[in-house]
């Protein structure tokens, strides 16, 4: 792709984004997606700026992505929040960089070399900032902290910011005026002016400095529609809360503690509540106590926590309580890198446990899923009575985007095979056979308080009303009927296909956050050529072998994209579907997610 | 009216004969049926290790699970369905050991169940070896030389992290131990019962003979007032923890589901799980 600048010279961008620069005219470059960055230290308000610039643009209609690269501490060292902006939905961070706000050095030491040759660094002029030789960005040096201390505070250093992002843009600074508000104004109107008063004092200054080389990036308009702007843990939280879940026990731990935060403040209105516990076991447990007492109970953890978690888990198995664990993975192993992409605890969630159980692992792929799966996890649970996991990753938990609409009419109440209706008296005070081996493998599922209910239930291998039993025939007919719940389960959509080939030269898979990486990719190596076709698995376990095999046989070339250093959905793909020697795997384990130029370029070199 | 009769089901305990825990078993079924519950009203959830397997020998829903963690089970159960009534029940290894970061932290939060430990100052099912209640010099299969590390006093931590009924009892005083229990039962919030139970097998120092040598009844001890927490303290430490009887009640403070804001005074198992359209609007409006 070859774009013109207003000398009439080629510009060479780094890497060209789908549908980059719509068109150029004296000074001006329409655009249609925008990458911004700001940076600075941790506890300096770095998000939000962004969260301000972004819900502003979000209310305009325009898509937006967000991702925020943070560590673990909360004062000092190096954040940033990378933002997208789009006329179309976007699910992935861009490749490149238009515009960087830094409030320090390090700001454009780690991050200008995302930059393209047009880009902007818009710079505190309070640390003196000094451009790397080998950009060909521009740098200007901004009074952010001098224009605000003279407004009366520099905290308001951040709104300068957004003024001066602003001019760059030819943005009307008067649609970050709700959003002020809303974030100021419980400190009253003159805060408000104030704050705005320092958007356009940032928006004037940075009006006037403007190189006339440098053309001012203009935004095509977006449609206008207000839509949610939301994290996928968010989304995790108001599934739960459309499935009718009523309680939440639950661990501190990033990337997963926003999903009790958000439980807490709205489970009251519905009657329900969280108990933040004492460890990971006891947030496990009181919730299997939850939901053996008759409620829709969830706990939502990461990592770490989970693996707290596994006795539990079994627990849950063998005593077929219905579960719901969400499992929002971040860097592994012990505590690892607590603040960053990773998708390695797949085989754990599916093996995780001693001995053998029946479980249901599901791994959204988009904000949206994440709502959906969310609902559907606690259908399932008490369907096949029991562990269902929705395991994510701290890319979909975190990353913060505009989402098209939720329809909560979609979402079903489904209790599986729970008695609602008066028991029959059982002779001489029998037990109700709560375990009882059926066709389906699914028993009747009676709850403390139902009259002639009453079973024993235990993790110790029991018989068909829960009394312990150490028989060989009952084990036996105990573990088939588990396994046999399982076996045909019904799942709306186990993976999510774009497969427009019958014949392709390339089959993409990946899990969770990966989607958007893989989606761009696959355009890029569609102009470039190739067939491909996209599969992102929505059911890791059981594995949907009979959608995933047709689509590896179809494919001369298969490539597993996964941020972890094992391949392990390649590897339980190879287990499920074979074709061990066309499977071959794209694999990230720093700590980044991937980007779409990364999965477009290593797709390329197979072919 | 149910009698003690109707919590007994037909499952023979797998106990050693002369074990303390059939006593507390048996304490257990008259409590119920004298605080009027019916059996399906009674939800009983146990840890694991030999009186873990009480659950399963009780005429009521019964819950056995994994090891160290009856409490976070018992008041998830509580949490559900409020109507209920739920002891939590286990031996001192469960409790104290494996589960004392779940036995303070229940304590402290005061969910209105009632916890009965059976204190046999050893690990039974697993043949012998030393738990956090074994006195120091105790000898078992893991402290071969004797133990040399200092016993918990189950009593006194209770009352240093805000326990609200504290008590004590022997498992062949019945009567006594029946009567605290129904006291457990009735008192608004979390209740802790201790009960020495003594392990006929594999403890061998602190018999039952031992036992009545060296426990003393707090109805004995002149002037006993279980209101009075500081005197709690100081008559467990003067009797090095072997009181019996009602040790400390704080009727005041409210229980756990008391406190918190807008929970439902209907169980929440009862409540309808639509969310309307309405409702979900308004959350999904917060977001735009």
């Amino acid at each position: 792709m070859e774009v013109r600048d207003l000398l009439g010279k080629v510009l060479h961008l780094e890497m060209i984004q789908t549908t980059y620069f719509l068109h150029i005219q004296r000074g001006v470059v329409m655009i249609n997606q925008l990458s911004w960055k700001v940076g600075g230290q941790q506890g300096e308000g770095i998000e939000s700026t962004g969260e301000i610039f972004a819900i502003a643009l979000n209310r305009l209609g325009y898509y937006l992505y967000g991702y925020r690269h943070f560590s673990s501490r909360i004062k000092g060292g190096h954040t940033n929040n990378k933002i997208r902006v789009s006329t179309t939905e976007v699910r992935s961070i861009s490749d490149d960089l238009d515009i960087l706000v830094a409030f320090d050095q390090e700001t454009i030491d780690v991050n200008y070399k995302e930059l393209h040759s047009k880009g902007v660094i818009l710079a505190d002029s309070k640390f003196n900032p000094k451009k790397p030789e080998d950009t060909e960005a521009s740098l200007y040096s901004v009074p952010f902290t001098e224009i605000a201390t003279e407004l009366g505070t520099s905290l308001m250093k951040n709104m300068v910011a957004i003024g001066a992002t602003s001019a760059v843009l030819d943005l009307d600074i008067h649609v970050f005026e709700v959003v002020v508000r809303e974030i100021f104004g419980k400190k009253g109107d003159k805060v408000v002016a104030k704050n705005m008063e320092a958007i356009q004092a940032g928006f004037d200054y940075m009006k006037e400095k403007m190189d006339a080389n440098v053309p001012t990036m203009v935004l095509e308009k977006a449609d206008g529609k207000r839509r949610m702007f939301m994290i996928g843990n968010d989304a995790i939280a108001l599934g739960a809360l459309a499935a009718g879940c009523r309680f939440m026990a639950a661990y501190p731990i990033t990337p997963a503690s926003d999903i009790m935060e958000y439980l807490i403040k709205k489970l009251p209105a519905v009657g329900g509540t969280v108990i933040q516990t004492e460890d990971e076991i006891a947030a496990a447990t009181m919730t299997i106590g939850a939901s053996y007492g008759g409620v829709r109970a969830i706990t939502a953890s990461s990592g770490p926590g989970l693996s707290l978690k596994m006795e539990a888990i079994g627990l849950a198995g063998i005593t077929e309580t219905p579960l719901v664990i969400v499992d929002t993975q971040r860097g592994g192993p012990s505590t690892g890198l607590p603040t960053k992409q990773e998708q390695s605890d797949l085989m754990a969630m599916i093996y995780g446990t001693h001995g053998e159980i029946p479980k249901i692992v599901m791994a959204p792929s988009t904000v949206q899923e994440a709502f959906y799966d969310t609902a559907e996890a606690f259908n399932l649970a008490e369907e096949y009575q029991c562990p269902v996991i929705v395991l994510s990753d701290l890319q979909l938990s975190l990353g913060k985007q505009t989402v098209e609409p939720l329809d909560v009419s979609k979402v079903e109440i489904r209790r599986g095979k729970l008695v609602t209706e008066e028991l029959p008296e059982i002779e001489n005070k029998g037990y109700f056979k709560r375990y009882e081996v059926t066709e389906d493998g699914v028993s009747p599922r009676s709850i403390p308080g139902m009259k002639n209910g009453i079973h024993h239930v235990t993790g110790v291998e029991h018989a068909e009303t829960g009394k312990p039993s150490e028989s060989a025939a009952n084990r036996n007919a105990q573990m088939d009927k588990r396994f046999r719940k399982v076996e045909n389960i019904r799942f709306n959509t186990p993976v999510y296909k774009n497969a427009p080939h019958e014949d392709a030269d390339l089959l993409i898979v990946g899990f969770n956050s990966t989607r958007g990486a893989i989606e761009e990719a696959m355009t890029r190596l569609e102009k470039d050529g190739l067939k491909v076709n996209h599969a992102q698995i929505r059911l890791i376990h059981p594995f949907p072998s009979d959608e995933v095999l047709p689509l590896v046989r179809s494919a001369k070339k298969v490539i597993v994209v996964e941020n972890n250093a094992t391949g392990q959905l390649a590897n339980i793909m190879k287990m499920n579907v074979g074709h061990a020697e066309k499977i071959t795997k794209y694999l990230k384990y720093d700590g980044n997610p991937f980007l779409p130029h990364e999965v477009h370029s290593k797709c390329k070199e197979l072919f | 009216m149910a009698t003690f009769k109707d919590f007994r089901n037909d499952v023979k305990p797998n106990w050693c004969p002369g074990c303390g825990d059939f006593s507390v078993q048996a304490a257990m079924q008259r409590a119920a049926a004298n605080v009027g519950l019916l059996p399906e009203n009674l939800a009983v959830i146990s840890g694991i290790g030999c009186s873990g397997r009480i659950s399963g020998y009780i005429n009521a829903y019964g819950f056995h699970g994994i090891h160290g963690r009856s409490l976070p089970i018992a008041q998830g159960v509580k949490m559900a369905n409020r109507d209920l009534t739920v002891i939590a029940s286990g031996g001192d290894g469960d409790g104290y050991a494996i589960g004392m970061g779940h036995t303070i932290h229940a304590i402290r939060r005061n969910v209105d169940i009632t916890y009965i430990v059976m204190d046999n100052q050893i690990y039974g099912l697993t043949k012998g070896q030393t738990s956090p209640r074994s006195a120091v010099g105790f000898k078992t299969k893991s402290t071969p030389m004797g133990s040399i590390e200092q016993s918990i006093s189950p009593m006194e931590l209770a009352l240093t992290v805000g326990a609200t009924f504290v008590a004590q009892s022997f498992s062949t005083d019945l009567k006594d131990l029946t009567a605290l229990i129904e006291a457990g039962l009735n008192h608004k919030g979390f209740s802790l019962i201790n009960v020495f139970s003594p392990c006929v097998t594999y403890n061998k120092v602190n018999t039952y003979d031992w036992f009545k040598e060296n426990l003393t009844k707090l109805s004995d001890v002149e002037g006993y007032d279980a209101s009075n927490r500081e005197m709690a303290m100081q008559t467990l430490m003067k009797h090095n923890g072997l009181v019996t009887g009602l040790i400390y009640q704080n009727t005041e403070r409210p229980s756990y589901q008391e406190l918190l804001t807008d929970y439902s005074e209907e169980p929440l198992v009862d409540s309808d799980l639509n969310l309307d359209q309405a409702h979900f609007d308004k959350l999904v409006a917060e977001f735009m």
